[in-house]
């Protein structure tokens, strides 16, 4: 018997902008001038909620949070890319989703102000809780791609994850369901290199994390995370292919979270300045305004109001979110759907001192 | 008409899904195969594929996926095979489906029911005879019912099917195919949260549910035999559980014994002598006594019946009890 070859796959990278803001003609995707604005202004403003929330938590303001610096081209490009009525499953890295999908920054701050009515989501918004467990939200948009499709929703369901997060078994479960399923789901990884301290190549031995997708019997592909016009076009041909009944697709974006995990580490124990310095001159805004610039879109009066802009819209959501009050009876009242009579009795206890 | 829980099951579901295009039933060996007990037989047939799924060999992956069906308008009844492999999948309860509702403020909710096959007694294979319900008990956002005869069965998962919060429904498989009772053909749901008194009786209260309830019976007739008179409680429902009913039976008896076939300690008996305890110790004539599985790992099939309380055991904790 001679030995027969019974599987090969490829997994492509791709780029579209290059750090230096140069295009690749060839793969230009040739977006209309309003989508590019739109992409530059929300990644803009994602920048500047972030950094205005580390000042927050720093000064006791906030209580721990996930800063998004660095990552914004895949939270804002598969966000863009996916249609209004496609369901979204973010974890704690892509909340900037929610202000995407007709949140105000103020309701979104809400919840990193310690308060779970920041996750209160008119379901209209087509967004999922995010995922503070590591990994569970995959098989969630599995699951929820499939009652979507039993209902007679047409809709693709884009969940999130890290790399790390491709670690835990569930992410085996839910890309195994979604094979055998052939769910409308597209598996959005954002390699940032760490989970928390731990290096990338500590998670796994396979070269890529797309092509894992290959031995749960789909596509996966790898693309520049930085380079948002890559990041759009590679998932909204993924979500089309969703939408239309061709399965699922596991997109490797390739990135670098800029800051640290979340406020409670301190990044400078576990990676180089020379890391960071690579890095940093791929970041996602800045060879997008190079290009924008290169289109006669950007100048330096576009910036400045643009920043006005920003944060005047940072400044109003803080404003609310700081100023936001629930009752403090709703601990109680949300367990079930009609309170316990054993809760009433605790709940009346708790408030009665 | 006289059925078995498995056709009492069996048949709860199949009109459910009939009255509910959202239901669907999911697990391992569900669908073509009717379950490893039957207890889906036929819905395959009827429903198709598409709402009576087999799903691939995952408890974390079936739950999983059951919380974004339920989150999204679905009402999934996920089976775990057979409880003691449902540890793969218990992050999913914690972390979601009993917290889904509380952290969106109700936004989002989980209605789902898992059908967990539970209790031993039937001389299986290791990890085939636990019962788990403690480990859910502790969770703030479960349900729990457990029933304890076709009867319950039936309208404790018709309830179940129409709850709005994530329902733990135990079934305890060694009354599978135990007896026959009458069963009403047509819908009927029973309360969840509302304990069942079984018979009344006035020197000693005993509680019991699942299978326990069952075995008790024999106990308690022996009992009465020798003129101890017993209230016999079923909870139906550990969470939420019907304390007023407990402590109604305690005040009027003085006397409780528990009978669960999960292990002592920290086993759901101990919370129901706690709460004697802080509302009936004034009523109390004797200790509150637990007659419960032993603090070991359930034994091989040669040594289990030393594991699981019996009659002998029941008549005796009952007597000593009345006669403290």
């Amino acid at each position: 018997m001679p030995v027969t070859k019974v599987f090969e796959g490829k997994v492509d990278y791709i780029q579209i902008l290059d750090k230096d803001g140069k295009i690749d003609s060839a793969l230009d995707p040739k977006l209309p001038s309003e989508l590019l604005e739109k992409m530059y202004r929300y990644m803009v403003l994602a920048r500047a909620w972030d950094k205005k929330n580390l000042v927050l938590q720093r000064t006791g303001r906030m209580y721990t949070y996930a800063p998004v610096e660095g990552q914004e081209a895949i939270v804002i490009g598969s966000g863009l890319a996916a249609a209004p009525t496609d369901w979204v499953f973010p974890t704690y890295r892509e909340t900037f989703l929610y202000h995407m999908r007709g949140a105000s920054l103020g309701e979104l701050n809400v919840g990193w102000m310690g308060w779970e009515d920041g996750l209160k989501i008119d379901q209209k918004m087509c967004c999922f809780p995010l995922a503070i467990p590591i990994a569970t939200q995959f098989a969630h948009a599995v699951g929820g791609a499939y009652a979507l499709k039993l209902r007679g929703i047409n809709s693709a369901a884009l969940v999130y994850g890290g790399d790390g997060s491709t670690s835990e078994g569930d992410f085996h479960d839910a890309l195994n369901f979604a094979g055998v399923w052939n769910s409308g789901v597209v598996f959005v990884v954002s390699n940032n290199q760490f989970a928390i301290s731990v290096p990338r190549k500590w998670q796994t031995k396979s070269e890529t994390i797309a092509q894992k997708a290959l031995a749960y019997g789909f596509k996966g592909v790898q693309v520049d995370g930085n380079d948002i016009l890559a990041v759009y076009s590679v998932i909204k041909e993924a979500a089309n292919k969703a939408r239309e009944g061709h399965g699922p697709t596991l997109i490797e974006a390739i990135t670098f979270r800029m800051g640290p995990h979340t406020t409670a580490d301190d990044p400078k124990k576990y990676r180089s300045e020379e890391e960071v310095a690579y890095w940093r001159e791929r970041d996602p805004i800045t060879r997008f305004q190079i290009y924008l610039k290169g289109k006669g879109i950007w100048t330096q009066e576009y910036e400045q109001k643009l920043q006005t802009e920003c944060s005047a819209l940072v400044e109003e959501g803080v404003a609310k979110a700081e100023g936001f009050k629930a009752d403090p009876k709703n601990i109680f009242k949300f367990v079930f759907k009609d309170m316990t009579k054993d809760l009433e009795e605790q709940m009346n206890e708790c408030f009665s001192q | 008409m006289k059925m078995n829980m498995v056709e009492a099951i069996n048949r709860c579901l199949n009109q459910e899904m009939e009255r509910d295009k959202t239901i669907a039933v999911m697990g391992e060996d569900v669908g073509v195969d009717g379950g490893v007990f039957r207890v889906t037989d036929g819905l395959y047939a009827k429903y198709g594929r598409e709402r009576v799924i087999d799903t691939p060999l995952s408890e974390s992956g079936i739950i999983g996926t059951a919380v974004g069906m339920a989150a999204l308008g679905m009402r999934p009844v996920p089976e775990i095979q057979f409880q003691g492999f449902e540890y793969n999948a218990y992050h999913h309860f914690v972390q979601h489906c009993a917290r889904l509702r509380n952290r969106t403020r109700g936004s989002f909710t989980c209605p789902m029911v898992v059908r967990l096959p539970a209790t031993g007694g039937i001389k299986a294979l290791e990890h085939h005879s636990e019962s788990l319900e403690t480990i859910y008990a502790h969770i703030a956002g479960l349900k729990i019912v457990y029933p304890s005869s076709p009867y319950e069965a039936k309208g404790l998962l018709a309830a179940a099917l129409s709850d709005e919060d994530t329902v733990m429904y135990f079934e305890p498989k060694r009354l599978y195919r135990a007896f026959k009772e009458e069963v009403p053909e047509e819908r009927y749901t029973i309360p969840i949260g509302k304990a069942h008194t079984v018979k009344e009786g006035n020197d000693v209260t005993l509680i019991s549910w699942g299978a326990m309830t069952y075995i008790s019976k024999d106990a308690i007739a022996e009992a009465e035999k020798a003129g101890v008179s017993v209230e016999h409680i079923d909870l139906r429902s550990l969470a939420p559980c019907d304390w007023e009913s407990i402590s109604n039976s305690v005040k009027k008896t003085g006397r409780c014994v528990i009978v669960h076939e999960a292990v002592k300690t920290m086993g759901f008996g101990a919370e129901i002598m706690a709460r004697i305890m802080e509302k009936d110790f004034l009523s109390l004539e004797a200790p509150v006594k637990r007659i419960t599985a032993w603090d070991i790992t359930v034994p091989y099939p040669k040594l289990e019946d030393y594991y699981f309380p019996d009659k002998k055991r029941i008549l005796k904790g009952i007597i000593e009890t009345a006669k403290f």
